[in-house]
């Protein structure tokens, strides 16, 4: 009921339902006039307030505390339909009811406002949570390779150096270089995606080279893994933003391999689902390392989130990028575990056709 | 003896400093210039053997910089871009550079650019008859080998290789391909060239999968590499 009825429904529209509300548990009290008596009728339109008071703004509850105290006077006090009250008893009664009812709206609404700057504060105790994991992770992974760039660079200045060791330093140079390189890029994908800057550019593509240039750019990423790609045949041409499709293949199968112990397999699974109007084009990435505990499954794709026991350098942003780039082309990305417990990416991208053949 | 003389025109003093050691250290002689200003005029003083620009610049667009050195300077022009934007280098392309590198690059794939830039093809040298080891093309008799079997190609692939090894080693844009193979009302037309290229793949290269000829060039293009 909450979600269809509360302080966020307009305000014109609360005192309509509040009106309503009051009238027509009076207009049962009044039909039940026979059983229950006046002074238990009382009672259930004061229910009826602290219910409105659970729900709506300040204004529209004192409406109906008003309203009700003067229903109450007129239909059920004795003598009925005047506003003249005749026993002492029942004017207090009246001025009680008035009371309760208005101090029942005042102290739920303060309720209210409590549980509103406690939710509000939480949300930003969160957000400096969530700030001080993007320093930590932020400030160690950038400032790892720019420590071993500038310790580097100053031994080799050193002339005492052997030239083996400066060799070395330089080598050690140039991987934190890429390193660095790797992280600028993720955080500018990151940004892009946050301002919203984010727009396919959808083009003919054909998922096969699309597929295998990725693979091609990761020889030393795999070197260690086994990879095997299964294309459905017939495969038609697809509209898609080929860059940014580049880059969630690539982030996808390089978490695959980075989280998975040497000699693991990734297999890329490429079919149409044709059921759907219009086709949709269906890429999954399986491995078949430990998979995600289930518990965390849903997070994986949040920003910064990453396995708590993971040893593996990075910011997290890895999986949101791929999350923010699918949705760019229009597409979604689901995770489960596969039959061998592994990690089993899925990603479905409604798409135009084409099944262009070349003259023979 | 230099192999050529470069003209770097570019604002950011370390990228000078490391273009102008790097490229010296591989025989070639460098002149620098900070700005578009300095550089329409060195160029203009003493037209370089190839130009290395950047796009951006602080005084002047670097596409506007190309295009007034693309009125007389016919020689090659090589893009430096920081953004990795594909519109950006699409667009230098179709206005006439000849290649380009996306900040930050490797030394080895900048000398690789420049020499294949600086180097005539046998085409220019009106030599009909290319040999990329595994893979001759006659364009007078029309025939193509690969490990000495005639391929067969249809017209169409043939026009489109045949468009390839001519430019050997240079960046064709998605455009520039779909115009001259198909005309210029196939522009928009991508899927035509993404299943050709793939026929041609299957018919030069020793694993379609893994080409060492026909390059993809992500967003931009595609690429001729004739020696692998």
């Amino acid at each position: 009921m909450k979600q269809f009825i509360s302080s966020k429904t307009p305000k014109s529209k609360q005192y309509l339902i509040v009106v309503a509300l009051v009238l027509l548990v009076s207009a049962i009290c009044f039909v039940l006039s026979g059983i229950v008596g006046y002074r238990v009728t009382a009672f259930v339109l004061l229910v009826t307030v602290s219910v409105v008071a659970m729900l709506f703004d300040i204004l529209p509850v004192l409406v109906a505390a008003f309203l009700s105290a003067l229903i109450w006077n007129f239909f059920f006090i004795p003598p009925r339909f005047t506003f003249h009250i005749e026993l002492t008893e029942d004017v207090i009664m009246f001025l009680m009811y008035f009371l309760i009812a208005s101090v029942n709206a005042v102290l739920t609404y303060k309720i209210r406002q409590i549980a509103k700057i406690a939710a509000e504060e939480e949300k930003k105790a969160n957000a400096v949570v969530l700030y001080n994991t993007l320093l930590n992770s932020l400030s160690h992974e950038l400032r790892t390779p720019i420590s071993t760039i500038i310790g580097a660079s100053d031994n080799i200045l050193n002339d005492k150096i052997s030239e083996e060791n400066r060799k070395k330093l330089v080598s050690e140079i140039s991987e934190a270089s890429l390193r660095l390189n790797k992280q600028v890029e993720n955080l500018l994908s990151m940004s892009r995606l946050e301002s919203g800057f984010i727009e396919a550019k959808k083009d003919w593509c054909d998922v096969n080279e699309l597929v295998h240039s990725v693979i091609n750019q990761l020889d030393d990423v795999l070197k260690d893994h086994k990879i095997r790609t299964v294309f459905e045949s017939d495969l038609p041409l697809v509209k898609l933003d080929f860059g940014l499709m580049q880059q969630v293949l690539n982030n996808l199968i390089t978490n695959a391999a980075v989280y998975t112990p040497p000699g693991s397999e990734i297999i890329v699974n490429v079919y149409m689902d044709k059921k759907e109007t219009p086709e949709a084009l269906m890429i999954s990435v399986d491995d078949n390392g430990k998979g995600f505990p289930k518990k965390e499954m849903d997070k994986v794709f949040d920003k910064f989130y990453r396995l708590k026991d993971s040893k593996t350098g990075g910011t997290g942003l890895g999986l949101s990028i791929v999350k923010g780039f699918v949705e760019a082309n229009g597409g979604t990305i689901t995770l489960t575990n596969n039959e061998v417990g592994g990690a089993s990416f899925l990603i479905e991208i409604p798409t135009e056709t084409s099944y262009l053949k070349s003259e023979k | 003896m230099s192999l050529g003389e470069i003209l770097v025109i570019d604002d950011e003093d370390q990228i000078r400093k490391l273009l102008e050691i790097t490229l010296q250290s591989h025989d070639f002689t460098v002149k620098e210039a900070a700005t578009a200003k300095l550089g329409l005029l060195a160029a203009a003083n003493h037209p370089p053997d190839l130009i290395i620009l950047d796009l951006g610049l602080p005084d002047e667009n670097g596409h506007t910089v190309l295009k007034k050195l693309r009125e007389w300077y016919s020689k090659p022009i090589l893009i430096l871009s920081a953004q990795s934007g594909e519109e950006d280098i699409v667009s230098a392309l179709d206005n006439g550079a000849n290649d380009y590198l996306v900040k930050p690059f490797r030394t080895g794939e900048l000398l690789a650019r420049i020499r294949s830039s600086l180097r005539k093809s046998s085409f220019e040298e009106n030599n009909p008859v290319f040999d990329f080891d595994d893979l001759q093309i006659d364009l007078i008799t029309r025939t193509v080998k690969k490990n000495n079997e005639t391929v067969k190609l249809t017209a169409t692939e043939y026009t489109l290789l045949a468009l390839f090894v001519k430019n050997e080693g240079k960046v064709l844009t998605h455009n520039y391909l779909l115009k001259e193979i198909w005309g210029p009302t196939y522009v928009a037309e991508s899927q035509y060239l993404r299943v050709y290229i793939a026929q041609l793949r299957k018919k030069i290269e020793d694993n379609p999968n893994r080409p060492l000829h026909l390059l993809t060039e992500s967003g931009v293009g595609y690429r001729f590499v004739g020696k692998k």
